[in-house]
């Protein structure tokens, strides 16, 4: 399948996910919204040599997984596909790190890898949540928690548009660069001129979809203001759910419970 | 150029998310000014054309790589800087969301470097110095060569310092800026063509459309007065934010230091001190300034407890945070498994 | 006031760059008619629906709409009476879900939040729509969108409901659906189309437009069992009309 059609398709997938009916989806975005935002600052707080006290910080992600049923493979797929920038800038930290930071055994490990390693693992847990976020709430419940939270209106509403009309227009694009590839007797890529051809007229399309999208607005009555309704309110459960999670995220990131762990571990042993 | 949440602090995080937030919320303002109705669909469906035009490649002569539309300079020309900016953001934020392209709290990095540079100052003071209004070929692919390349120039130079500001990738800023710069020279120039080939097919195809929007000229004193307020919100929040950052953290790990042992060591002032030794080795870092407020509340503990301790470190502390963060995958791993379990049960 | 409910008087309209796409077209429309608007393409229908709305206005002549003429200042009354449905539900359903689309026009009007859930319901339900209430428009079938786009318009209660090509991409079934609704409801219908079995069967009056004239309007039977009428205006005698004698309607 081609590009495009894939990521359709992906699009597609998180917005069946999102029609989900676990208490956790029914949460008010708000709640989610929030929450996911306190727990990426905590992750991002850390110096950047740790990684013993971010690992508790996996059980965020791990439970909105679980507890909203969504198949935790596909999701880390996802997260892997994404991970070549933070991979590409972080590689480098262990060229230019080599001072000893941890020592297990007789084996030294470089302060470079150590950073290395939590830049992967903040990675996978910021992204991790923001993605569980997105499939438990959809964008559209996710638009809304921002409108209440106070995002101006004209750029909450945009948003909206924007991802009503992305599948017709990827439609349309994959509609066009098929007809193409169908005449192009085999050849592979496009030609320069060939893709202005297509962007020119993707555009003109857009436009006159603009315009006839208008045009119905005006038909029902549309003086200017888009009015959003949505039955949303905090209650006892978005309360528990925020409060709870805070209170373990600052639990998680003040006091390094591995390390604890371990010790206590380590002691029985001895 | 998406920057990811892994490799941003939380300050520089923050000052950036403030500072879009406030562009957009202004951006915003001055939509609502324009009171252009029709602009309120056409914003939005023109967002899901980048997204869609983003999906189609073109082959470089040459190179055998492809290239594609970032899109910033055109939405630009068609629908002015503010409702631009505002539409470049919500694609930035879809791509955030959808394809988890650039983290949450990346978000407003992302946004300051790909809408705010091409919105408000390579589209107003770059390509429309160029072109002077005027729809002439020439022109317009000059203007747009320049302001693209302009544009993405400072938006790859905003990736170097917000990271390199954070302090989380150990990259030398030469280093980074050589890695960073010359590819997004060739970035630009292929956006630049890119757009002047679409604006120069709209002009053979409906002139009557770029005729409108380069009547429209929301651009006047009021830029100038944004980035003034943009600078100082930068400064504001930026200071409120590293002080938080520096002092209280810090404050922080050294209260855990006094109850649970000396396991923050990975944190405070001995990492400075690598740092600094590294800044002495590397020569130029333009972070040093951005570090300092955070250096100095940590300085005293740091010196306290005498430097020269950094390679020599515990193995005990070494053995029990690997030992207990296996533990702690594990522990997690069931809490997950048992949760899914019971859910299935039910 | 008129007893007509749509009156046209000698609508003329060019486009700026002077194409005359209307020239000299003048009806009359009583309550609870049923219209078909026939012609080939290019032949004004569009431009002619776009006046309904008040998207555009006649260059000369008058349109009035329950007796009010169609001008700027009275675009919200006329926006009221006439419920507009798109050729292409994807223009149209341009909320996030099915319910909140249907309850934009709601509360543009200003339907209290009381009252706006029921009348989405009853909307979606007329249309035979009610489960598809929180589902977002791009994962509808045709029918189905073009069922969520009718119940947007009918939730505002127009008086006359317009409609523009409701068949095109329509697969035999849902179509079949349509007509059956349509021919339950009590408004006012204009209806164009290209397909003209539909407009036999949902539609007792016919006007055909060719070049943006009026060149016939009277009962679709007769208009459509007039061959050479039909070919003239670049349209063809329905497939379910060509059994008919020539001869019928004098025999009946």
């Amino acid at each position: 399948m081609s590009e495009l059609g894939a990521s359709l398709v992906d699009i597609g997938y998180m917005d069946t996910l999102a029609a989900g009916s676990t208490p956790l989806h029914r949460l008010d975005p708000r709640a989610k919204l929030l929450t996911t935002a306190l727990f990426i600052v905590a992750v991002v707080s850390f110096g950047k040599y740790e990684v013993s006290a971010l690992l508790p910080f996996l059980l965020y992600p791990v439970y909105l997984a679980a507890e909203g049923r969504l198949p935790a493979r596909y999701l880390f797929k996802k997260v892997l596909l994404v991970s070549p920038f933070a991979v590409m800038v972080g590689i480098f930290n262990p060229f230019f790190d080599g001072g000893v930071l941890l020592r297990v055994g007789h084996l030294g490990v470089s302060g470079g890898w150590v950073s290395f390693a939590s830049i992967l693992l903040r990675f996978l847990l910021t992204v991790s949540a923001a993605l569980a976020l997105l499939a438990l709430t959809g964008i559209n419940s996710i638009c809304e928690g921002l409108l209440r939270l106070g995002a101006p209106r004209a750029f909450v509403v945009q948003l909206l548009f924007l991802n009503r009309y992305l599948f017709s227009l990827a439609a349309e694009t994959e509609n066009m660069t098929r007809a193409r590839a169908l005449r192009s007797a085999g050849k592979r890529g496009m030609r320069f001129g060939v893709f202005i051809q297509i962007l020119g007229h993707l555009l003109l399309k857009t436009l006159d979809r603009a315009e006839r999208v208008y045009r119905a607005m005006l038909a029902r009555g549309f003086d200017g203001h888009i009015r959003v309704t949505r039955g949303y309110k905090i209650g006892r459960r978005e309360l528990l759910f925020f409060f709870c999670w805070t209170a373990l995220f600052a639990l998680f990131r003040f006091v390094n419970l591995p390390v604890m762990l371990g010790q206590a571990v380590t002691g029985l042993l001895k | 150029m998406h920057m990811a949440d892994a490799l941003i602090s939380p300050a520089v995080g923050g000052t950036m998310w403030a500072v879009s937030g406030g562009l957009i919320a202004y951006s915003a303002k001055k939509v609502r000014e324009e009171a252009d109705d029709r602009k309120i669909p056409l914003m939005g469906v023109l967002g899901a054309f980048i997204f869609a035009a983003q999906m189609i490649n073109f082959t470089i002569p040459g190179t055998g790589s492809s290239g594609h539309l970032g899109g910033g300079m055109i939405l630009a020309i068609l629908l002015g800087p503010w409702s631009a900016f505002l539409a470049l953001a919500s694609v930035l934020t879809v791509q955030a969301l959808f394809f988890a392209d650039g983290g949450l709290l990346a978000l407003g990095c992302n946004i300051l470097n790909m809408g705010f540079f091409t919105c408000f100052f390579a589209y107003p003071l770059v390509y429309k110095k160029i072109t002077g209004g005027s729809l002439d070929k020439k022109r317009v692919m000059i203007g747009a060569v320049t302001a693209a390349v302009i544009g993405l120039q400072l938006g790859a130079f905003g990736v170097v310092v917000e990271t390199l500001a954070s302090g989380i990738s150990e990259l030398p800023f030469k280093t980074f800026v050589l890695l960073m710069q010359p590819i997004h020279l060739g970035i630009g120039v292929v956006e630049g063509l890119v757009t002047a080939g679409v604006v120069s097919f709209m002009l053979k195809a409906r002139p009557e459309i770029l005729a409108a929007a380069a009547q429209r000229q929301p651009i006047g004193v009021s830029v100038k007065g944004a980035l003034a307020g943009l600078a100082a919100a930068a400064v504001l929040t930026g200071a409120a934010l590293s002080w938080f950052a520096s002092a209280n953290p810090d404050g922080l790990e050294w209260a855990m230091l006094r109850t649970s042992g000396r396991e923050e060591l990975e944190s405070s002032g001995k990492l400075h001190g690598l740092l600094g030794a590294l800044q002495a080795k590397t020569a130029f870092l333009p972070d040093y300034g951005f570090r300092k407020p955070e250096e100095a509340p940590a300085a005293p503990d740091g010196e306290g407890a005498p430097a020269p301790a950094w390679p020599a470190v515990d193995a005990g502390t070494s053995v029990a945070g690997l030992v207990g963060g296996i533990s702690t995958l594990l522990m997690t791993g069931l809490i997950g498994f048992a949760l899914r379990r019971g859910k299935a049960a039910a | 006031m008129s007893h007509h409910i749509v009156e046209a008087a000698n609508i003329h309209y060019s486009y700026p760059d002077s194409t005359a796409a209307l020239d000299g077209v003048s009806f009359r429309i009583g309550h609870g008619e049923s219209v078909a608007l026939v012609g080939e393409n290019g032949a004004g229908k569009s431009t002619l629906l776009r006046h309904f709305t008040g998207c555009l206005f006649p260059s000369s002549g008058m349109l009035k709409i329950d007796g009010g003429v169609v001008e700027k200042k009275n675009l919200p009354a006329v926006r009221r009476a006439v419920g507009m449905v798109f050729q292409n539900p994807d223009d149209q359903l341009f909320m996030p879900t099915v319910f909140e689309d249907v309850a934009f026009g709601l509360l543009n009007m200003g339907v209290p939040a009381a009252e706006l859930d029921g009348r989405v319901m009853a909307a979606l339900q007329t249309v035979g729509a009610a489960h598809l209430r929180s589902r977002p428009p791009y994962r509808l079938s045709q029918g189905e969108k073009r069922a969520a786009a009718i119940a947007g318009v009918l939730a505002m209660a127009p008086d006359i409901l317009v409609m523009d090509e409701p068949t095109s991409n329509l697969d035999p079934m849902s179509r079949r659906r349509l007509i059956t609704l349509l021919k339950t409801f009590g408004h006012t219908k204009i209806i164009a189309t290209h397909d003209l079995d539909f407009a036999l069967e949902t539609c007792e009056r016919t006007i055909v437009i060719h070049k943006g004239r009026v060149t016939a309007d009277g009962p679709t039977v007769e208009i459509f069992n007039d061959e050479r009428l039909l070919t003239a205006s670049s349209l063809e005698k329905p497939m379910s009309a060509r059994a008919w004698p020539q001869n019928r309607l004098k025999t009946s």
